[in-house]
């Protein structure tokens, strides 16, 4: 009984919504809150702190661009990791039109959250809340430059819905099951498209409540979901980040974090991204002094067994290292110049489990 | 791709989504019951858009092209006009049934096409009264306003009500990639108002009801074809620009500087490439200029110099102002056609249709996307049109279709082009007052330099008597070979055609056309609303080419002439008198006359006086044709057949 008094709450929203929109807000409304701003003004605000972002991409399926979310005036933003931030390059243009290059100051892989940094001050921001989730039926503004329609001085899209529900997302890509099962806003508009990942949910008043994420469908229905992380998991995990506690192999939070995901840049491994439904695990590339690094292991190597145990795809790579116990021994087959190769990485370690 | 007009795909919607919105409905209405009192301004505000949308719903029109789909249009005049897509009436042909909310279906004739800005106009036959929607200014349109579609997706109006679907506007001014070069959507709006296939061609409403675009695009990609929040809309402004244009039956094309721009390494926009046979050139635009605005229109992106051009017809002239070194210049550019005329019609003609009974096309396949690295050009579907014209197949036209259409090579319906022709034509004969006029008409006065004029035009010379000289055109024969006076590139010329357009009317002057609507001053773009647009003529006759625009009232405010395809043309502007000199000269006669060549003004001819001769029979009758004019008209049409010979009379026409 309480989905379906969730579902009515979130219809008469709707409604009242639709209802007091248009140009005039009627007086018996907005009497006693203090200048209330219009849709459009509103939009107008939050967009200036929303940034389009360029960077890899531009092959079968893979967008060369995504949306960003300015926190700080002196220019930290939040977007979604993805293989858009997989380049030599990233350029950030705002709102009005100016282009900067960014750095990348550190990935969250958990929530796939990443912190980039522009040289800029004053520059429109959020701030970053940690209150309470909005309930559903509040009624939100989703900014995101979705289809990479805006370029360079043009606003990002703006799209208008409702938050639909809280839940723990289950989700999946291709037959990749998404590692980050916390809640997010299931949204009742069409958000979440290419170019979508790191747009900024604002309630009618502005403020920031979350974030877009990747494209994605539900696991159970295989229905494409919308979505967005809370701006309470996007603070936390944006302070992590710019405090180095969620770099990889340090602790991971609580908050919904858990499954089957293990993140092998732990061991210093990283594989090419998982763009194919069963993307061949080949090694991208190997982190200096890392386990892997001891153990041999270089860019290039096919990963074909873990632990004995033979792998055909990137995920299954994934999987089998989540199946080793902490402590245990990890060893990777791989293929080199039509040689096997058998390298021990030693004793798996601790990091992306969950806490 | 990504055509909306036909939904195969979508015949076999689960029933479940229809239980979900029924469950959706209860639980609005559980909600509303528990709200207790509502606020008579949010009730007001209700009452409103119920209003608008049922006005929009009334001019809503659903299109049903038998086995080719069909798509929505959008009525914009009592008479008939609906506005549409061209990728949704390529496929239906000459004639359509169309459906409106009052339950009726009408037959319907495809009167103009625009393939490149993916726009078609249809007239709705057998009434004078339909409901319409009235055109409002884009350029006021605000990301985040309440916008609403009113149209037929997934052909759902079996019962001809049109589907709504609300939303806000998600982006103004978006340019999306053309298909090759046609179907591009230039300063088109974009909506989150659910587009689906079918809702193509018709009406996106602001929350008055009043027409700010016409639903064309949405952006899809691997979901299949089916609205994922991102729909796009021809602009009410763009629509505006070439309605003359379709009205006047015309395949119609759009605009091209002779030039291309880019992005500089400094975030400039600079001309990148251009060609020496452009306008653009001979005015004086070179490689490496900045291109300030454009139409009045501050470009600061490549972007924005496209979203300019894309809504402009081939042939206006537009204010172009580019910054060279520091230095600011503003010069008028006439733009030229992207396509030529066989292009076009090759376009229009298509494919051939594939035999009936044939294989249905593939359903809804999502294609990988087109990327354009750094054109922001995602996921976007282009529609595209398929299939051939109609005109020629076997199927027979509806009688009430037959007796309006008629196909002629560089037009779409030529029938309603020799309509607005003859309208016009009627406006500029001002009740027959030049008809009568069959003498010499002599126009004295000074120039701005302060020295003396005189032009002279009958129906056998032009002279003119300047400091400079005198200069005759002989009137009897072609024109072209006599650019006269020198540096005019035509003046006499000009003026004598212009006075046997007022005398006799388009017909006898040469192949007239109704050339659409063209903005009465170029320099005045950039206006709210766009430029003021007036009718324009079009004449091949005694081996030139002339374009006459038509102002107020039906008197010719310019003229252009052409003797040679490349040269410049001889412009004049014929500028009325100021109300307290209306008495001193008849009506539609210029107080001044403004002749420029190039990229210079060749005179400005101050008029003090204009003197109309008459033969001497008919000036016998002077006094009363004042009193009986419509009599009057009849005499003089009988007189001139009769005896062109009688001696002169004078019927001072003027004097200050």
């Amino acid at each position: 009984m309480k989905r379906l008094d969730a579902l009515k709450l979130c219809g008469a929203a709707a409604v009242i919504g639709l209802l007091v929109w248009s140009g005039v807000l009627p007086v018996g409304l907005s009497a006693g809150r203090a200048e209330a701003a219009s849709p459009q003004e509103t939009i107008a605000g939050a967009a200036r702190k929303v940034v389009k972002i360029h960077g890899a991409g531009g092959v079968r399926g893979l967008e060369a661009y995504q949306t960003g979310i300015l926190v700080s005036p002196t220019g930290h933003i939040v977007t979604v990791m993805s293989t858009v931030l997989d380049a030599d390059e990233l350029d950030c243009v705002l709102d009005d039109g100016r282009r900067y290059r960014a750095t990348m100051v550190g990935v969250d892989p958990r929530r796939e959250l990443a912190v980039l940094s522009i040289e800029g001050e004053d520059l429109p921001a959020f701030a970053l809340s940690t209150s309470d989730p909005v309930p559903p039926g509040t009624r939100i503004f989703a900014l995101s430059n979705l289809f990479g329609v805006a370029v360079g001085d043009e606003r990002v899209s703006a799209q208008h819905g409702v938050v639909s529900a809280l839940v723990p997302l289950e989700a999946r890509r291709g037959s990749y099951e998404v590692p980050y099962r916390g809640g997010v806003y299931i949204l009742d508009c069409t958000t979440n498209n290419p170019g979508s990942p790191g747009g900024a949910v604002v309630d009618w008043r502005g403020r920031l409540i979350g974030m877009l994420g990747k494209e994605l469908r539900a696991s159970g229905s295989g229905i494409w979901l919308n979505y967005a992380l809370p701006a309470e998991s996007l603070a936390s995990g944006y302070a992590e980040i710019v405090s180095g506690t969620a770099a990889a192999g340090g602790d991971m939070p609580a908050d919904g974090l858990s499954g089957p995901g293990f993140d092998p840049t732990v061991l210093g491994v990283v594989l090419v991204p998982d763009l194919l439904d069963r993307t061949p695990p080949f090694i991208e590339t190997v982190a200096a002094d890392s386990p892997a690094a001891r153990a041999g292991l270089r860019p290039d190597d096919l990963v074909i067994a873990v632990g004995g145990r033979s792998v055909a795809s990137r995920a299954a790579v994934q999987q089998a290292l989540s199946a080793v116990a902490e402590g245990d021994a990890v060893t990777l087959s791989v293929v080199r110049g039509g040689a096997i190769l058998e390298c021990d990485l030693g004793p798996r370690p601790a990091a992306g489990r969950k806490r | 791709m990504q055509r909306l007009n036909q939904p195969r795909a979508f015949r076999r919607m689960p029933p479940g989504i229809v239980a979900c919105g029924v469950a959706c409905m209860l639980a609005i209405a559980g909600g509303f019951a528990s709200a207790g009192e509502v606020a008579s301004a949010v009730l007001d505000a209700q009452q409103q858009r119920i209003d608008a949308m049922r006005r929009a719903s009334a001019a809503a029109v659903a299109i049903f092209a038998g086995e080719a789909g069909g798509g929505s249009g959008v009525l914009v005049s009592p008479d008939g006009y609906a506005l549409t897509n061209f990728h949704v009436v390529q496929p239906a042909g000459v004639a359509m049934k169309c459906g409106l909310a009052d339950g009726r279906l009408y037959d319907a004739v495809l009167v103009g096409l625009d393939p490149t800005g993916d726009v078609a106009l249809v007239k709705l036959l057998g009434r004078d009264d339909f409901p319409y929607a009235e055109l409002a200014d884009s350029d006021g349109v605000e990301v985040g306003d309440f916008c609403f579609a009113a149209g037929n997706p997934f052909l759902l109006a079996t019962d001809f009500q049109p589907s709504i679907s609300a939303g806000i506007v998600s982006g103004t001014r978006r340019y999306q990639f053309p298909a090759g070069t046609i179907l591009e959507y230039a300063d088109c709006l974009q909506v989150d108002a659910a587009i689906n296939p079918g809702n193509s061609g018709g009406g996106l409403f602001d929350a008055r009801g009043r027409l700010i675009g016409v639903n064309g695009r949405a952006s899809f990609e691997k979901r299949g074809r089916v609205n994922v929040g991102v729909g796009y809309a021809i602009s009410a402004n763009q629509l505006r620009n070439f309605l003359g244009l379709l009205k006047g039956g015309r395949l119609v094309d759009h605009a091209t500087l002779g030039a291309t721009v880019a992005t500089s390494a400094d975030g400039r926009v600079v001309v990148s490439d251009i060609l020496e046979s452009s306008d653009a050139w001979k005015r004086g635009l070179r490689y490496d200029d900045e291109v300030v605005s454009l139409a009045g229109r501050t470009v600061r992106t490549v972007n924005a110099f496209k979203n300019v051009l894309g809504t402009l017809p081939a042939g206006w002239r537009v204010p172009l102002v580019y910054r060279r070194g520091g230095r600011r210049e503003e010069i008028l550019v006439r733009l030229a056609g992207v396509h030529t005329s066989a292009e076009l019609a090759s376009i229009v003609e298509g494919k051939p249709r594939p035999p009936a009974g044939g294989p249905a096309p593939p359903p809804a396949e999502p294609e990988s996307p087109r990327k354009e690295p750094g054109s922001g050009d995602g996921g976007t579907d282009e529609p595209q049109p398929q299939r051939p014209d109609g005109a020629s197949g076997a199927v027979p036209l509806p009688a009430a279709v037959r007796s309006v259409y008629e196909a002629r090579r560089g037009f779409t319906n030529h029938h309603f082009n020799a309509v607005e022709r003859n309208r016009v034509a009627r406006l500029v004969a001002a009740d027959g007052i030049y008809a009568s006029l069959g003498g010499r008409w002599i126009f004295t006065g000074r120039l701005a330099t302060g020295e003396d004029f005189r032009i002279e035009l009958s129906d056998t010379e032009g002279v003119i008597d300047l400091p400079t000289g005198t200069t005759r055109v002989d009137a009897t024969g072609e024109l072209d070979a006599n650019p006269s006076p020198p540096g005019s590139g035509g003046m006499l010329a000009a003026l004598l055609l212009w006075r046997r357009l007022l005398r006799e009317g388009p017909e006898p002057l040469g192949r007239t056309s109704y050339g659409g609507t063209t903005p009465l001053d170029p320099s005045m773009f950039g206006d709210a609303g766009g430029p003021r647009l007036v009718d324009m003529l079009e004449s091949s006759a005694a081996g030139v080419e002339a374009r006459f625009t038509i102002g107020d009232g039906g008197a010719v405010v310019g003229i252009e002439l052409w003797t040679a395809p490349d040269a410049d043309p001889c412009e004049v502007r014929l500028v009325a008198a100021p109300p307290d000199r209306l008495q001193a000269l008849p009506a539609g006669m210029p107080a001044t006359i403004e002749v420029r060549h190039g990229n210079d003004l060749f005179g400005e001819f101050q008029v003090e006086q204009a003197v109309f001769e008459v033969p001497a029979d008919e000036a016998g009758r002077k006094d009363q044709r004042e009193d009986q004019r419509e009599d009057q008209r009849e005499d003089q049409r009988k007189d001139q057949r009769k005896d062109q010979k009688a001696g002169p009379g004078l019927l001072p026409g003027g004097g200050t």
